[in-house]
C-alpha cells in the first residue's frame, strides 16, 4: 500500500484536474483496533455496573427482611446479627477512627516527603528515593497487617503505653500501620502536584528574595493545593476501604468505642470475617454484609465526588 | 517607607556612578562555558539594554547579577560581580539577600495564584513585614501606582492577579518587585509575551522608574532598546558557542556609529 501511495504521488503532477479520487480507502486495521478498545472500555463499565447491581440486590434483601429496621440500622450502636440487632455505628465508628489515625500519619509525613522530593532533593537523590517510595506502595497489605499485629502493637504501643493499657487488637495500631501504607500514595500524588507547579512561579518567588522554605510553603504548596487535597481524599478512601490490616490488627468483633487502644471491628474487617466463615447464603447475616458494603460504597463514592469538587474549587490557575 | 526613595538617591551620591560592575565574568553550565570574559559597568539610575541574537548569553549574564543562575544545577561563575563594592559571589554572601536588593521581572508574566493585594505583599511579608493594615494598604497602593497599574486594579485588589490581562500581569509583577524596594531591577525580555500597546505602557513605565531605580533589560527587540535605554551592550556567540560582550556604550553611539563591524551588521539587520 505504501508503494502504491508513492507511485500515486509521483503521478499526481500529471493527473488532469477533476480526476483525483478522494474517496476513503477501507482501513481494516483501524476498525479492528477501534472495536477492541471499545470492548475493553465496555467490559470495565459493565463489571462495575454489575457489581453495584448485585450490591443493591442483596442489600435490598437485607433491608426488606422483617428483622431489619432502617432507622434502627442508622441510629443504634449495637451490631449483633445473632440477636438480630443491626446498628451500623460500631462498625462505622471503627472505620472512621482507624482512617483518621491513618490520615494523621500519612498526610504530614507524605506531604513532607513530597516537598522534600520536589523542592529540596537533587535530581540524583530523587532518582533513588522515588522508586523506593513506590516499592513501599507495592508491599502486600497482609504484610502490613502482620507488621501491625506482631510489631507495632506489642513492641511500640505496649512498650510505650504499658501492656495493661493496650489491647492486643486495637484500632491505633491498625490506623498507624495503615498510615504507613497510604503514605507513598499521599507522597507520590502530592509530589506530582508540586512538580506540576511551573518553574516560573518559583523563580518569581526567589527573585523577590524568598528562601527555599518560603517558596515551598507560600508559593508552591498553595499553587498545588487542589492536587494535594485530592491526594488526601484518595488516601482517605483507600484507608476506608482497606481490609487486610484492620482485619488482622484492629479487632474481630464489633464494638462501639471511641478509645483507639481498644479492639473494634471495622466495616471491611467485619465483611471479610463473615464472608470467610461458613454461613448460609440464605441467612440474614450473609445479606447483612452486603448492606455494610453498600454503606461503604456510598462513603467512598462520596469521597471521590468530594475530591472532584475540591480539585475544581481550589484549583489555582497559574497560566 | 520613604526609605527606598531616599536610599536610591543617597546611594547614587554616596557610592559613585555604578550600580553593578562585572569583572572578567565567565559563566559555566557544567563543563559548557556559556559566557566568556564579560566586563562591564552598569550606571546607576539609567536603563541598560542587553541585546544580541538568541543563545548569545545575554539572559545568562542578566540572571548572574542577582544569582538566579544558582537555581540551575551545575551552573558556576568565575570572575567578580560587584554590588556596592562587594563581590556578590563571595562565599559569605547570601543569594537571598542579593535578590532582595536586585529584583527581577521575567519574560512571561508570573503573578502568583493569589490576589493582587497578596501578590504585592508577598515580598514585604517574607522580609518580615510588621506594619499595620493601613501601612500595608499604603504600600500596596504605592507599589501599584509605581507600576502604573493602580487605576486599573484599585477596585479589585482582592481578585486573583492571574485574572488580569498579560500586560496588566506584567505590570503587577513589576509592582511586586517594587514593593520590596530594590535598587536594581533586572528585566528579562519583559515585553516579549505582550501586545504592542502593553509593550508601550511598560516602556513608558521603565522611563518613569529610571528616576529611582537602575534598570537592566534584556531584549530581542532592537527598536525597544533604542527607544528606552541609555546604554546598550551587544553580545554575540563566539566560535565555541560561548557568549561574549562585543561592544558596550551609550545607546545612541551603538545604534548610529558602532565601533565593531559585527555590531553594525546586527543593528542593520544583516543577521540575527
Amino acid at each position: 500500500m505504501e508503494q502504491e501511495a508513492r507511485v500515486s504521488i509521483e503521478r499526481s503532477a500529471v493527473i488532469p484536474a477533476g480526476t483525483i479520487n478522494l474517496r476513503g480507502r477501507r482501513r481494516f486495521g483501524e476498525r479492528i483496533i477501534e472495536t477492541i478498545v471499545f470492548i475493553c472500555g465496555a467490559i470495565s463499565i459493565f463489571t462495575t455496573t454489575a457489581i453495584v447491581i448485585v450490591l443493591f440486590q442483596e442489600a435490598w434483601l437485607f433491608f426488606g427482611s422483617p428483622e431489619v429496621d432502617l432507622t434502627e440500622f442508622f441510629s443504634t450502636t449495637t451490631w449483633q446479627p445473632e440477636t438480630g440487632r443491626f446498628g451500623i455505628w460500631p462498625l462505622m465508628m471503627s472505620t472512621l477512627i482507624t482512617s483518621i489515625i491513618a490520615l494523621l500519619v500519612a498526610v504530614p509525613l507524605g506531604l513532607g516527603a513530597a516537598i522534600y522530593l520536589s523542592e529540596y532533593a537533587s535530581p540524583t537523590a530523587r532518582g533513588y528515593l522515588k522508586p523506593i517510595l513506590e516499592v513501599l506502595a507495592g508491599v502486600p497489605t497482609v504484610v502490613y497487617g502482620y507488621f501491625a499485629l506482631t510489631f507495632v502493637t506489642p513492641v511500640i504501643l505496649q512498650g510505650l503505653l504499658g501492656k495493661e493499657n493496650v489491647e492486643i487488637y486495637n484500632m491505633l495500631s491498625a490506623g498507624l500501620t495503615m498510615g504507613i501504607m497510604i503514605l507513598p500514595l499521599v507522597a507520590s500524588m502530592s509530589e506530582d502536584a508540586l512538580s506540576a507547579v511551573p518553574r516560573s512561579l518559583r523563580e518569581g518567588s526567589y527573585g523577590l528574595g524568598a528562601t527555599r522554605l518560603e517558596t515551598s510553603v507560600r508559593v508552591v504548596v498553595p499553587a498545588a493545593l487542589s492536587g494535594i487535597l485530592a491526594a488526601v481524599i484518595v488516601a482517605m478512601s483507600r484507608a476506608v476501604g482497606e481490609t487486610m490490616i484492620v482485619a488482622l490488627a484492629a479487632g474481630a468483633g464489633p464494638r462501639f468505642t471511641f478509645n483507639p487502644l481498644q479492639a473494634a471491628e471495622t466495616m471491611t474487617g467485619h465483611i471479610a470475617r463473615i464472608s470467610g466463615g461458613d454461613i448460609s447464603y440464605a441467612s440474614i447475616q450473609y445479606t447483612s454484609i452486603f448492606a455494610i458494603a453498600l454503606v461503604l460504597f456510598f462513603m467512598t463514592l462520596l469521597l471521590n465526588l468530594l475530591s472532584g469538587w475540591v480539585v475544581r474549587r481550589f484549583r489555582e490557575v497559574y497560566e | 517607607m520613604t526609605v527606598a526613595e531616599l536610599s536610591a538617591v543617597d546611594m547614587a551620591q554616596a557610592n559613585g556612578r555604578y550600580a553593578v560592575e562585572l569583572h572578567n565574568t565567565h559563566i559555566y553550565y557544567g563543563s559548557f562555558r556559556a559566557v566568556k570574559d564579560v566586563s562591564l559597568q552598569i550606571e546607576r539610575q539609567r536603563i541598560t539594554a542587553f541585546i544580541g541574537p538568541s543563545g548569545c548569553g545575554k539572559s545568562t549574564v542578566l540572571r548572574a547579577i542577582n544569582r538566579m543562575n544558582d537555581l540551575i544545577p551545575g551552573s558556576r561563575l568565575e570572575g567578580r560581580i560587584l554590588f556596592h563594592g562587594k563581590n556578590i559571589y563571595d562565599p559569605d554572601v547570601d543569594p537571598v539577600e542579593v535578590r532582595r536588593r536586585i529584583g527581577m521581572v521575567f519574560q512571561k508574566p508570573n503573578p502568583f495564584p493569589k490576589s493582587i493585594y497578596d501578590n504585592i505583599m508577598f515580598g514585604p511579608r517574607i522580609n518580615g513585614w510588621r506594619g499595620t493594615k493601613a501601612q500595608a494598604d499604603e504600600l500596596v497602593e504605592r507599589a501599584l501606582r509605581g507600576a502604573a497599574i493602580w487605576d486599573e486594579v484599585k477596585d479589585k485588589l482582592h481578585q486573583p492577579g492571574t485574572a488580569l490581562s498579560g500586560g496588566q500581569q506584567q505590570r503587577l509583577c513589576i509592582a511586586r518587585a517594587l514593593a520590596v524596594q530594590p535598587e536594581v531591577i533586572l528585566m528579562d525580555e519583559p515585553c516579549s509575551a505582550l501586545d504592542p500597546i502593553s509593550t508601550l505602557k511598560i516602556e513608558e513605565l521603565m522611563l518613569e522608574l529610571r528616576r529611582n531605580y537602575t534598570i537592566i533589560i534584556v531584549t530581542h527587540n532592537m527598536q525597544q532598546a533604542s527607544r528606552v535605554s541609555d546604554y546598550t551592550a551587544f553580545f554575540l556567540m563566539d566560535a565555541d558557542r560561548a557568549g561574549q560582550l562585543v561592544e558596550y556604550g551609550p545607546t545612541e553611539q551603538i545604534f548610529t556609529s558602532p565601533n565593531d563591524k559585527r555590531t553594525e551588521d546586527y543593528i542593520s539587520g544583516r543577521f540575527g
